[in-house]
């Protein structure tokens, strides 16, 4: 078994981590100088298509819904059932796009508060409720202030393999894991629940002080209502327009939200547990400057290559990596920041962890099997840090 | 009415956690209930650094009176920013329109986006009407308006109504501009006093005609019934303090009502001190210097929070935020506020000494 790290596996002096920290800063204020009417119009614009999107589809799953009650009058098969089946299926996928568009570009940056520079209390990290069954409030504590503070910290960032799968050789070995494959497959189709009850401590609620116990309680409450209200929309009153057709209607809304669950899963998998990214031991933070908080950003993440379209409906998580550096900054500035990140990394010798999305995702359920099982030394995931040939050019 | 909430609630849950209206709004933003906005119809220069806007309000507004004002947020350079205009359209426009005219101030960012970059088309935020700078119901027999600058808009409003509804009461005003190009409305003005026998208008240009600012000689020759007049002012804060202090000492003076653009500040002592102003927001701790005379929603504004805000002028109370811990200064009254709990206006109040601002989410 390695051990986590105790202090940033670089060959860096202090000082060079200093020149880096400011660098990163420069880059920073820069782009959120520059922040102006495009990027205004760009989230504003996204709204507005997302919105028409997920309404549109909704529409064409209820008329596709209603050609299928048709043929229940008699009309047994032909063209008008086969069309109803497309459409719904059509719907489906509209909508289970509309919901991805709607948790990661949008909900995600904003509840960050990559919008809240414009002052539009419409866009507003402090007022976004998003579409899920995961209450705003929860999940901003758990992953802006717990997470993103504590990135890949072991004991403190509860994001690490999500505190119930073992992801790396540094986490302790238990019996439990060895049904990790099992579920973690469940975590990934119910991701939105798995969110939602992230920040419940089973412990606290179950054997707390009283106290302990009252915060479990009201956030089972808060994911309670919360859920509750999303899944009436989803499964009962949507369905309830289709009459007769209600079970079409509720499938193809539940296809919609699995669509979603799995493709969020997947970008944020990516994200933190491919090969490459490292974890920490508390005495990492002892002490942290702004620049060791970089450096270990920089280490503890994970981009995916792709495509415009890609990075879009990644909610440009795909750029993890500046996401993590620069959480409230605009997403849609994530891509031209890469660059000069990059460039940063290749002149300092610095690890970049990016690859395609089937090398990350591979790398990542490789992990998740060969972990369930003891001990496991991974080469892979224990690659130095600094890039030898880069750091001799540098 | 309860039936239609009730239906109304079972509408927004099919678009939880959004609410019917988000949809609405993507077919006319003119349509939406959950927030009010006004598109631009039309704009006009009044002058060379005036323009009238005339705003289309969508669903939920109310007929404003004449002599209120709105709030508006303008979008500049993607952020928004929020002041307060008078109306100066009459409530008993036909056509669902109401105008507001926006002069630029010096170094106004907002007011100049309004007068130069603004095209009709455009959706912008506004609230409600607000204010009492306002005319009883019943028309005032004998009123005196005293008006400069930009300071005519809300007086607009009234002269246009009672011109409208064909009662114009026996009215004196007193207009001060620098010069004849910069007399918003000036041809309509002189229409109306053209028109209207009983409308008594004098125009006063301070920067020709060997004019001069308001004073009681003035006042004297050009209104000599002054005493048997209620008095309407609205202009710079000069002007304001001028009217108000003769008033005071005139023996037998009528009341005066006052509209003002900026908050009148009470003199602060020297040896005030600021300290340390820390807001709370949404599970956070924002620490900032604050000296005695910035009022907290600039120093909060500096440390990079937008709190909730309107006029910034101490009228809509869209700013009030509970006081924690420590104290603060009224900047308009000089009065201490110290007790935790109470509502304090962060956009004319300052720090005094340390004090916590809970800046909490308003929903
Ligand atoms: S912003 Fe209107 S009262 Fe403070």
């Amino acid at each position: 078994m390695t051990a986590p790290h105790t202090t940033l596996p670089l060959d860096l002096d202090a000082e060079e981590v200093e020149a880096i920290g400011r660098e990163l800063d420069a880059i920073y204020d820069e782009t959120i100088a520059s922040l102006g009417t495009d990027d205004e119009r760009y989230i504003k614009r996204l709204i507005r298509t997302q919105r028409t999107l997920a309404v549109g589809s909704r529409v064409v799953m209820e008329a596709g819904a209603l050609l299928r009650a048709r043929r229940g009058r008699g009309v047994r098969s032909g063209p008008g059932a086969r069309v109803g089946l497309g459409l719904l299926g059509l719907g489906a996928v509209g909508l289970g796009l509309a919901k991805v568009l709607e948790n990661m570009e949008i909900g995600h940056n904003v509840m960050h508060g990559q919008w809240d520079w414009m002052d539009d209390p419409e866009i507003s990290s402090t007022t976004w409720e998003w579409d899920t069954t995961c209450a705003s409030d929860h999940w901003k504590h758990g992953h802006n202030i717990v997470h993103h503070t504590w990135t890949n910290v072991m004991g403190k960032d509860r994001d690490i393999g999500y505190e119930i799968l073992r992801t790396s050789s540094e986490q302790p070995w238990n019996p439990v894991y060895l049904a990790q494959p099992a579920y973690n497959t469940l975590l990934m189709l119910l991701f939105e629940y798995g969110v939602g009850l992230h920040e419940l401590d089973p412990e606290k609620l179950l054997s707390g002080t009283t106290e302990e116990k009252a915060t479990q309680v009201e956030l089972l409450r808060g994911f309670a209502r919360k859920a509750g209200r999303q899944m009436a929309k989803d499964y009962v009153l949507w369905p309830a327009l289709a009459g007769p057709r209600f079970a079409d209607v509720a499938v193809a809304n539940a296809s919609a939200n699995l669509l979603r669950n799995v493709w969020a899963y997947l970008i944020i998998f990516c994200g933190h547990f491919p090969d490459g990214v490292h974890l920490f031991d508390c005495q990492v933070v002892e002490d942290e400057t702004r620049a060791g908080w970089y450096l270990r950003q920089l280490l503890a993440a994970a981009n995916i290559e792709g495509s415009g379209p890609f990075h879009l409906v990644s909610g440009n998580l795909s750029f993890q990596i500046e996401h993590h550096l620069f959480p409230d900054m605009p997403s849609n500035r994530y891509a031209e920041v890469s660059v000069r990140v990059r460039g940063l990394c290749e002149r300092y010798g610095l690890p970049y962890n990016t690859g395609r999305f089937s090398r990350q995702i591979g790398t990542t359920m490789r992990k998740i099997w060969r972990y369930a099982l003891p001990g496991g030394e991974d080469s892979r995931t224990d690659a130095p840090a600094v890039a030898e040939p880069a750091r001799a050019a540098a | 009415m309860r039936i239609k909430e009730r239906v109304g609630e079972v509408v927004d849950a099919f678009a939880t956690p959004l609410r019917a209206s988000h949809y609405v709004e993507l077919v006319n933003p003119l349509w939406s209930s959950h927030r009010l906005q006004a598109r631009v119809e039309d704009v006009w220069d009044e002058t060379p650094d005036a323009r009238t806007l005339t705003l289309r309000p969508g669903r939920g507004w109310r007929r404003h009176r004449a002599g209120q004002h709105i709030r508006v947020g303008v979008p500049i350079d993607g952020r928004r920013f929020t002041r307060t205009y008078s109306i100066s359209s009459s409530p008993e426009r036909r056509d669902g329109c109401i105008t507001i005219t926006v002069k630029v101030l010096e170094g106004g960012r907002m007011s100049g986006h309004l007068v130069r970059d603004l095209r009709p088309g455009t959706h912008l935020p506004i609230g409600l009407p607000q204010g009492d700078f306002l005319v009883p119901e019943a028309v005032p027999v004998r009123p005196l308006l005293v008006t400069a600058g930009s300071g005519i808009t809300p007086v607009m409003s009234m002269l246009r109504t009672w011109a409208l509804v064909g009662n114009m009461p026996d009215v004196a005003h007193l207009h001060y501009a620098p010069t004849r190009h910069d007399v918003i409305f000036g041809a309509e003005l002189e229409r109306l006093a053209a028109e209207h026998r009983r409308y008594d208008l004098h125009t006063v240009l301070t920067r020709s005609d060997g004019g001069s600012h308001f004073c009681r000689e003035q006042l004297d020759a050009l209104c000599p019934d002054w005493q048997e007049r209620e008095v309407w002012v609205c202009g710079p804060q000069g002007l304001i303090e001028a009217v108000e202090d003769h008033h005071r000492d005139a023996p037998g003076a009528r009341p005066v009502h006052v509209e003002r653009f900026r908050a009148s500040l009470a003199e602060i002592d020297a040896d005030a001190r600021g300290g340390t102003a820390t807001f709370l927001s949404g599970g956070t701790e924002v620490e900032a210097d604050a000296d005695a005379t910035t009022p907290l929603l600039r120093v909060a504004e500096d440390a990079g929070l937008n709190p909730a805000h309107g006029c910034r002028m101490g009228i809509c109370h869209t700013c009030d935020v509970p006081l924690a811990t420590g104290s603060v200064r009224d900047l308009r009254t000089g009065d201490l506020i110290d007790e935790p709990g109470r509502a304090v206006q962060i956009c004319t109040a300052a720090a005094a000494g340390d004090c916590t601002i809970d800046l909490q989410e308003t929903s």
